[in-house]
């Protein structure tokens, strides 16, 4: 079963020649991971001309062809689906439920007292629908709003249809406040611009093929005003030494246990490696201010930044393994 | 510059032998692969991946990865060697081993063996796939062993497993492959199989009666009477006959399982039958 999913051969990441596609830095300086008794080989490749348009980008460590990009890592998520939940507990040893529910009680969604309109939420990559019940837990029990309603989207069928299992007949689909949409995030065109409240990604989009576009998308569908919200890992930690801890933990025992508890070693060691890959909390918090939103500060600590839309903009959960990033839509 | 000297019987047999494996990498820093899928693991993951796919194949033995996995973990690191050394000192061995032949269901097609002359090999095996329901699969790739040579000798005893139950007739059911695994021990000494031994406290107690008294010893004893399995070359052997395979190896063929399940069967029904007609009759 791990040996499945098909697999380029290891080479150097070649970086896009092109000024226009975004690379973070980190990407651009990053040493090879593979010795250089691989990197001969690689450097000899002869330059396609008639290619010049097929762009590259990372897969974990490995680089790929834009185009393949979402579909390796559908292979992925399709393999994950079913026993998603169980690995995020034993990988992050049950503490991605403390990050969530932080992430949400911080987002505090819902609105108290009488309103015309409920809350729209857009849910991306949110698949499995935990996000999605903890926002409309928190709603009607914290903030007694019963009418927040929630889009769960997700590029993958099978990461839905472990949503959809989730939310079976429970009273919010019964009350039709949540939905499924099946859409790449990047491109959105099924939500009308303007029209969402909060855009919330959880674990997502290191995933994606171009996280600019994505982020230029939720810009769009967003109402004045309205937030974005991103919680995601960061690539290190700031203390060296828990750093080299976490790292080892997560190349290690990560795969590990995906090879015993999933049956699947190849799909978890992309998740390390895609973390690694992502930009760090300084560079994202510039994509999202890049995507034209205002970057708040933390409360009280960089108010006047944050007023003037250039505020720190995250805030690092469990010394730093996650982060979770906000920005306003200017109204 | 010191002379070489040549080493005396004593320091030769103080000196230490060559280290289990010399640890030069961190989970941070692994070596480029070896081979196609290779992963070289640390001694830490290796006991860890040991340690998991034991307890996991036990509590779900339809995981095939996690007994391979559990094959591939605790097979270094003198018995895999072993099993390779046992192929270099047999001229059969030493070809398969030059030639490195590959069981798919595309080199084994199922129709040509079919058609094979009466009580072959090669009908034996298409007979015994089709009996359980099972296709000559691509197993699971060795992933874990370091050596490349090595690991083609993993995946060779992987591939051939299917052969050994042609040959004996032992069915797929957890008896008959705990049976095989019995066989297999004594005759390749791999520690995976003994350690699936393990799996006799998920028998049934009649079943596992029977397997103590019967397939047990039978296992055993013609597994360490018998020529070394691996060094079968598979591929020429199709059109053998069965009979003729068995007494150049040394086999015996054991009781038929699935008779004497069937037997068993049969004879409950039979008495459960009685049993409620003459109560339907007394009442």
């Amino acid at each position: 079963m791990a040996a499945l999913l098909p697999r380029l051969p290891k080479r150097i990441r070649l970086t896009p020649s092109s000024p226009t596609h975004w690379i973070c830095r980190t990407c651009q300086q990053r040493r090879a991971f593979t010795p250089s008794s691989t990197s001969p080989q690689t450097q000899q490749q002869p330059p396609r001309p008639n290619q010049d348009e097929a762009r590259t980008t990372h897969f974990g460590y490995e680089t790929i062809s834009e185009t393949l990009k979402a579909s390796r890592v559908g292979a992925v998520f399709s393999s994950v689906a079913s026993n998603y939940d169980t690995m995020n507990d034993l990988m992050s040893l049950g503490i991605h439920r403390i990050w969530k529910d932080n992430f949400v009680r911080g987002l505090n969604p819902g609105i108290q007292g009488e309103r015309k309109e409920g809350q729209r939420i857009l849910d991306i990559a949110g698949g499995t629908g935990d996000i999605a019940q903890r926002m409309l837990d928190h709603a009607t029990l914290v903030n007694d709003d019963k009418r927040t309603h929630v889009t769960i989207s997700d590029i993958n069928p099978e990461m839905l249809a472990e949503g959809r299992k989730r939310f079976g007949n429970s009273p919010y689909k019964l009350a039709k406040r949540v939905d499924f949409l099946e859409a790449n995030a990047e491109d959105l065109s099924a939500i009308e611009s303007a029209s969402i409240d909060l855009y919330t990604v959880a674990f997502g989009i290191r995933n994606f093929t171009h996280k600019d576009i994505a982020l230029r998308e939720a810009f769009r569908v967003l109402k004045p005003g309205g937030v974005f919200a991103c919680l995601e890992f960061t690539p290190q930690l700031s203390n060296p030494v828990l750093n080299g801890i976490y790292k080892r933990w997560s190349f290690g025992a990560i795969p590990l246990i995906g090879q015993v508890v999933a049956g699947d070693r190849d799909s978890y060691q992309y998740l390390v490696e895609s973390i690694e890959r992502f930009p760090s909390q300084g560079e994202f918090r510039d994509m999202i201010r890049e995507a034209g939103f205002l970057i708040p500060g933390r409360n009280g600590i960089d108010e006047e930044g944050g007023r003037m839309g250039m505020g720190k903009g995250w805030e690092d959960l469990s010394l730093g393994i996650a982060a979770i990033h906000k920005g306003v839509k200017p109204v | 510059m010191r002379a070489t000297t040549t080493p005396s019987s004593l320091t030769r047999l103080l000196a230490l032998p060559p280290p289990l494996r010399t640890r030069t990498f961190s989970v941070l820093s692994r070596p480029p692969p070896n081979y196609p899928g290779h992963i070289p693991l640390t001694i830490l993951e290796r006991l860890s991946l040991a340690a998991g796919s034991a307890i996991g194949s036990l509590a779900k033995p339809y995981r095939h990865d996690l007994i391979a996995s559990l094959g591939e973990t605790t097979a270094k690191p003198y018995f895999l060697s072993r099993l390779h050394r046992a192929m270099l000192n047999n001229p059969t061995g030493r070809r398969i081993l030059r030639d490195r032949p590959r069981i798919t269901s595309k080199s084994m097609k199922l129709e040509e063996l079919r058609q094979m002359p009466e009580n072959s090999v090669g009908r034996a095996y298409a007979a015994w796939l089709d009996r359980e329901g099972v296709t000559p699969d691509t197993r699971d790739a060795v992933r874990y062993i370091d050596d490349p040579e090595e690991a083609y000798v993993m995946q060779r005893y992987r591939e051939t497993h299917d052969f050994t139950h042609a040959i004996t007739g032992l069915p797929v059911i957890i008896e008959g492959e705990l049976a095989v695994k019995a066989f297999e021990f004594a005759n390749t000494l791999l520690p995976m199989t003994a350690l699936s031994l393990v799996a006799i406290v998920r028998l049934k107690k009649v079943e596992r009666q029977r397997f103590l008294e019967v397939y047990m010893p039978w296992a055993i004893r013609n597994g360490l009477k018998a020529e070394e399995v691996i060094n079968v070359y598979w591929e020429e052997e199709l059109e053998t006959d069965v009979e003729v395979l068995r007494a150049r190896l040394g086999i015996e063929k054991p009781p038929d399982l699935r008779d004497i399940r069937k037997a068993l069967r049969e004879q409950k029904r039979r008495q459960k039958a009685e049993r409620e007609g003459s109560g339907a009759g007394a009442g």
